[in-house]
């Protein structure tokens, strides 16, 4: 069966909230609120986001993945470089002198860290990414939107529940 | 004293902000232009001196460090508030950061862009630079990594580029308004590249807000340890007056000062030129003098520990290099950095001050000027005042080379920021929006009114 898109446009974030719950409590056939549906806002809402349900972020384990990398990738290369002269004489220093070396294996963990981290930003978030069809420019300036993908047969109950809860706009995109 | 309003309209706030971009006040093309002679001056020494030899900057033995290396310190540390403040207020919710963090992070990216050039221009063989890189020459031979110069190199090169990261992601959904907002033409290409498809969708403001908060994290202590490394390149040597070790904090404090110090300068400049009074307001202003002041009493504090522990120390020569900075012929520099950094900011201290717009913009530009000889105090009366008798030089002056650049390089730092002003929002429209809304929350909610709170920010 074909799909179709549908993006609501609301008021304010009660609105939102409310039309979420009640897709989320309401069986319609031919649409899975768990997957098919994405809320857009001006502005970051962790309250209604938890309406949405459960979704993890993946972020923190690139951080910690990157800046461990970074840490090891330096202290490696800090200490290689230094061990060129191990078979030269050192006066009793020693060949990898720790306290020096922590301080640049320090930086590199930092650097590792914050760049795994922007790479994990934009993979877990999507981005890059062409902008879909269904896109309001007042999404970005004062009203919410909720994004969501059904059967054709599911459209209609859809557009009316929008409608209850005083949709400023719906837009309609079919075919995909 | 008016605040934000809360009940502003987000429609509004983008307006506002986006005309920024297009319509600033006759007295930015007035800036540009005087930062554009500025920067002429600076690079027609930066000329002379690259084509004639460093000997023209008047740097001899034993002054091999002069104006080059203070004012690399200084832009160092100007940078440091931006991102250091607004990651900390960021990890501490003060939701009043909220309108002036983003020109505090341009302004820290571009003063460390600032300080960049200095290694240049104090190497005077600038084609040699790539000998900070850790990377081995022709016999295989690898950098010290015990210098703290080489440290410096890769502390500075981590915060400039998590700097500019850290300004970047947070300007996403910004960029996106600019997109769908802008007339097409190349600012709209270019916001459109830059936005990356944001869409506000609720997969990316999750994911937004875990990356923010984990950058603004690891963003602290490398702002710290960045001047921290910077004091090192002093206080690991055995010169007198330099082998301190409160050194380090002594120089984050300083970082600090004039950081918070050039913020509320670019911030009064901003307010008038871009039109931003609604969003730039006095009890801004006020937060931001109260912190100045509370870390100028710190910076004081840390300086008086510095000559504590110079006097009470068993170092004769150090102890005399400190008399000879009070008492010999660089004492009307030092008494004026105690003047514009320590006795100065006690105006601060006073309500009627904190919010007057002409005399708070002048006591920032003195205490800058303070910070910026405490940077020239540290380096140049050490040099002239060393270990033995027969390498003091007290006569040494910096030529009008070392003062041009100096003076070129405020120039420089002041296009790049005012044409990164006129370029992307200088002020977080999503932020502020989330700093209405959640304002009318807690008002709504104090009210008894929670069942509308929210619809009154639209």
């Amino acid at each position: 069966m074909s799909k179709r898109h549908l993006l609501a446009l609301f008021n304010n974030f009660e609105e939102a909230a409310a039309v979420v719950k009640e897709l989320r409590t309401t069986s319609i056939s031919g649409f899975d609120s768990n997957k098919d549906m994405i809320m857009k806002s001006p502005i970051e809402h962790p309250e209604v986001e938890e309406v949405l349900g459960e979704k993890p972020v993946y972020v923190q384990f690139f951080t910690l993945g990157g800046a461990l990398s970074g840490g090891l990738l330096a202290f490696s290369l800090i200490a290689g470089a230094q061990a060129v002269f191990f078979a030269q004489s050192k006066g009793g220093k020693p060949i990898v002198p720790f306290p020096p070396d922590f301080v640049l294996t320090y930086e590199m963990f930092i650097l590792g860290g914050v760049y795994i981290t922007i790479l994990g930003f934009l993979i877990c978030a999507g981005l890059p990414h062409r902008r879909s069809p269904l896109y309001s420019a007042k999404v970005s300036e004062d009203q919410i939107g909720i994004l969501v993908k059904s059967d054709e047969r599911a459209a209609d109950t859809l557009k009316a529940i929008f409608t209850k809860h005083q949709a400023l706009e719906i837009q309609e995109e079919a075919g995909k | 004293m008016k605040d934000i309003s809360e009940d502003i309209a987000w429609a509004k706030i983008n307006k506002d902000v986006l005309a920024s971009l297009e319509n600033p006040r006759k007295m930015f093309w007035a800036i540009v232009l005087v930062a554009f002679a500025m920067l002429t001056v600076g690079i027609g020494c930066e000329a002379y001196q690259y084509i004639t030899g460093m000997g023209v900057a008047n740097m001899d033995n034993p002054h091999v460090w002069g104006l080059y290396i203070a004012s690399f310190i200084f832009w160092i540390g100007m940078s440091h508030s931006g991102t250091l403040l607004s990651a900390i207020l960021h990890l501490m919710h003060a939701d009043w950061r909220k309108p002036i963090y983003r020109f505090a992070e341009a302004m820290t990216t571009f003063s460390l862009m600032t300080a960049g050039l200095f290694v240049f221009v104090h190497l005077g063989r600038a084609w040699q630079v790539y000998y900070a890189i850790p990377y081995p020459n022709e016999r295989g031979i690898w950098p010290n990594f015990q210098s703290p110069l080489l440290w410096d190199a890769m502390a500075i090169f981590t915060y400039l580029s998590s700097s500019i990261l850290f300004l970047y992601v947070g300007m996403i959904p910004d960029l996106a308004i600019c997109r769908d907002n802008m007339h097409p033409g190349w600012r709209k290409k270019l916001y459109t590249a830059l936005s990356l498809g944001w869409e506000g969708t609720d997969r990316q403001w999750r994911n937004f807000r875990v990356t923010y908060l984990t950058i603004a994290c690891f963003l602290i202590p490398l702002a710290v340890s960045v001047h921290s490394i910077v004091a090192s390149d002093f206080a690991l040597s055995q010169q007198p007056g330099w082998h301190i070790t409160s050194f380090p904090p002594y120089f984050v404090a300083g970082a600090l000062y004039s950081g918070c110090a050039a913020i509320i300068t670019l911030f009064i400049i901003l307010r008038y030129v871009f039109k931003f009074e609604e969003y730039m307001t006095m009890p801004i202003l006020k937060k931001i003098v109260r912190l100045t002041f509370a870390i100028a009493m710190v910076w004081t504090y840390l300086n008086m520990i510095e000559m504590a522990a110079v006097w009470y120390g068993h170092d004769p020569v150090a102890k005399d290099t400190l008399l000879e900075r009070m008492f010999g012929p660089y004492a009307p520099f030092w008494w004026s950095m105690i003047f514009c950094g320590s006795i100065l900011p006690f105006i601060m201290a006073f309500k009627r001050f904190q919010t007057n717009i002409p005399v708070m913009f002048v006591v920032s530009l003195l205490l800058n000027l303070g910070m910026w000889l405490e940077r020239w105090m540290i380096v140049s009366p050490t040099f002239a005042h060393g270990y033995y008798p027969w390498t003091f030089d007290h006569d040494q002056w910096p030529s009008f080379v070392q003062w041009g650049m100096v003076f070129g390089s405020f120039g420089w730092f002041t296009l790049l920021f005012m044409g990164f002003c006129k370029i992307f929002p200088s002020v977080s429209m999503y932020e502020v929006k989330e700093m209405v809304y959640h304002r009318s929350l807690a008002t709504k909610a104090a009210a008894g009114k929670l069942a509308t709170a929210g619809k009154g920010a639209h």
